[in-house]
């Protein structure tokens, strides 16, 4: 009988959810009934609210199952799940779940489908066809295919990827960079982790490209300390390309070099910003610098460097590979081609939406993500962050591109999305976007450093309902100082989540004036 | 382990004497320098090989660092001092950290923390984003992850680290 391959998720989330105890009783449950099997640990589909989700090939086709414990493996194997046997927890073939079928996998679309660090695999998946489009052509040809795509910073900023690649290509300078920003701190973020877990050759295809494209021959990716298994993948990925001539000196053959390092962070989410992520970096405190220079002037240290975050960099080798137009195909306005949406918090059906721009925020809350958890009804949601702006039932039509969510006073940041109940008391998380500045702030403006600790006992003295119209007051005048006096969005866009809140949800903020005292 | 305890031995009985320059925290922190090509640049990846040694960044390897990569002890301190994951005394129990970013705080992440203090003894660390908000609400305990976490759960694995 040939060996039977099954798939145990390796990545963070699913082992959280105890995927290595149902590695462990697959194999002594094989072993024990003497079938010969496989076990495969690859990535997340992204599917977390099936997690762990275990996966049988059979003729080819993946059959899922999910949520599966480490107690349900031997009713698996009774019922002979390895050959095609019915259980409670099938769910048919993997590719068939609407969840995943109705996505627009382009820079995912290898995500939990192998080993990632299997080269060969990638490989047969269409892994490394854009860096071997990208070799012979010249640096321009190359900047031009992503001008052509349309991407745009998908770390929250949205600036025009190719206008940062062109001006530092044109810098002439005895050293450049591409620094890989993987320090994603927002809460409710977590594609970039995702995707360095389950496919990491892809984020290091990207780098070499953007590489090529500038002239830099170091790398560096900046990783948060919180993603200790994200940062073993990447390395033992960077070893397999190196080993592979990737990576190196003479990239591919072609002469031209390439190196490429990891840094992990120290738990400091203000260097997810990107010149607070060069500082530190550099071997120093993560405090924001002032621009001008920009980094693809003047960067790490000092020299021209391309900053982008990870999934900005995870989708060039599609972009080379099918070609910027095919690309920018998806999408709507100025926002092209695809975006990680992420479903956190309160909600039934929490994972990695990848989707075109343009699908509207109820679709991705109550299509995809099938509505609360708890059950209860919808009150909110935040969008992009910590930073990011709380939405209500209006907002839910709108489409999510980058326009008409800055029209609507919101942002889509780096994609995430929370979504809370009815249970949700706002000026409680008013005051949370406060303290999460004050803990966050790296001190550098004072309108953050010391406004953000009269804003959380500002907010506070309203819950308890003190002076309560003359408090409000002066957190609207506290977030209009902390906005236009901020050198980056910390303290720039703290104000944002506060505002939306107090607009859209008076009535948590008025507790004397409910009960009419 | 060793020379964690050695310090906290060391610590009970106040300041003393500055260490000599043979002592193994000493040693060890030169050499952990000299692995990173003493470059100042590499001051995080130095600092976090020092915590794992030693379990914190004793006091006394700061100037020792500081000569090492050619940095002034400010220079070195405020970058213990700026980072969270640094810390310049022993963890007084397992590492337990829960998240309050805002996707745990909205499945109970606020209660799930009162309820891991008062059973740990008050010294789990509030933390913002570990990157499992599909699976929230989200802690570590001894740096494993745990995802739907609840205090029961974060309590045994707990006991489990410090057994």
């Amino acid at each position: 009988m040939s060996t039977i391959r099954i798939f145990v998720p390796q990545d963070s989330a699913a082992v959280s959810v105890g995927a290595d105890d149902v590695a462990e009783a697959i194999a002594a449950s094989a072993t024990r009934l003497g079938r010969n099997i496989e076990i495969i640990r690859n990535g997340s589909r992204g599917l977390f609210w099936l997690e762990p989700l275990v996966e049988v090939e059979i003729s080819g086709i993946r059959y899922a199952f999910g949520s599966v414990a480490a107690d349900d493996v031997p009713g698996l194997f009774a019922a002979g799940f390895e050959t095609g046997g019915a259980h409670p927890l099938s769910l048919g073939p993997t590719d068939a779940i609407p969840y995943l079928a109705n996505q627009d996998r382009l820079t995912f679309a290898r995500a939990g489908i192998a080993d990632p660090l299997d080269l060969a695999a990638y490989q047969a998946l269409g892994g490394l066809d854009g860096l071997k489009k990208a070799l012979p052509l010249e640096a321009a040809a190359l900047i031009a295919e992503v001008e052509t795509s349309g991407l745009r910073g998908r770390g929250g900023a949205a600036f025009p990827a190719a206008i940062k690649w062109r001006t530092v290509a044109q810098q002439a300078a005895d050293a450049k960079y591409v620094c890989c920003n993987a320090d994603e701190g927002d809460s409710g973020t977590f594609a970039d982790r995702l995707l360095i877990e389950a496919d990491p050759l892809c984020l290091i295809e990207g780098m070499i490209i953007a590489g090529l494209a500038t002239g830099a021959s170091q790398g560096y990716v900046y990783i948060r300390s919180e993603y200790p298994a994200a940062e073993a993948k990447l390395i033992a990925a960077i070893e397999i390309m190196s080993r592979a001539g990737w990576l190196g000196d003479n990239v591919g053959g072609s002469g031209k070099a390439f190196h490429l390092h990891v840094r992990r962070g120290a738990g400091a989410y203000i260097c997810g910003e990107e010149s607070a992520m060069l500082e530190s970096l550099e071997g120093k405190r993560g405090v924001v610098r002032a621009k001008p220079p920009i980094p693809a002037i003047a960067g790490l240290f000092g020299k021209p460097t391309l900053v982008h975050n990870v999934l900005s960099l995870a989708a060039i080798p599609y972009i080379l590979a099918k070609g910027g137009a095919a690309y920018r195909d998806f999408g709507m306005g100025r926002s092209r081609g695809t975006q990680a949406f992420q479903l956190g918090g309160n909600i039934r059906r929490g994972g990695l939406v990848e989707k075109a721009f343009g699908v509207t925020i109820g679709d991705l809350i109550n299509n995809f993500g099938g509505g609360t958890l708890t059950g209860r009804p919808f009150r909110t949601a935040q969008i992009g962050g910590p930073l990011g702006a709380y939405i209500d039932h209006s907002h839910l039509s709108l489409p999510m591109d980058y326009e008409t969510l800055a029209q609507n006073g919101a942002m889509l940041g780096h994609g995430g999305i929370v979504v809370f109940d009815d249970s949700v008391d706002m000026a409680e998380m008013a005051r949370l976007a406060f303290d999460f500045c004050v803990h966050e702030s790296c001190g550098k403006c004072t309108p953050c450093r010391i406004g953000a600790v009269r804003g959380s006992e500002t907010i506070a003295e309203i819950q308890a309902g003190r002076d309560v119209d003359n408090n409000l007051a002066l957190v609207e005048d506290l977030c209009e100082v902390m906005t236009d006096g901020s050198l980056c969005a910390m303290g720039g866009l703290t104000p944002m989540p506060v505002r939306s809140a107090i607009r859209l949800f008076g009535e948590d903020f008025a507790p004397r004036r409910v009960t009419g005292t | 382990m060793q020379h964690e305890d050695a310090h906290r031995a060391r610590r009970r009985t106040g300041p003393t004497e500055p260490l000599r320059p043979d002592t193994p925290e000493i040693i060890d922190a030169k050499s952990l320098c000299a692995r990173h090509g003493n470059d100042p640049a590499n001051l995080i990846s130095i600092l976090h090989d020092v915590q794992t040694q030693f379990g914190f960044v004793p006091e006394e390897v700061l100037p020792v660092i500081a000569a090492a990569i050619n940095r002034s002890r400010a220079e070195v301190y405020g970058v213990v001092s700026f980072y969270h994951d640094f810390r310049m005394a022993p963890l007084p129990g397992p590492d337990v950290q829960v998240c309050l970013g805002e996707a745990c705080r909205a499945l109970g992440a606020a209660e799930l923390f009162d309820d891991v203090q008062a059973a740990c003894g008050g010294h789990a660390r509030a933390v913002y984003c570990l990157g499992n908000c599909a699976l929230s609400p989200a802690a570590t305990v001894g740096g494993k992850l745990i995802g739907r976490a609840t205090a029961e759960r974060i309590t045994m694995q707990s006991s489990k680290a410090t057994s």
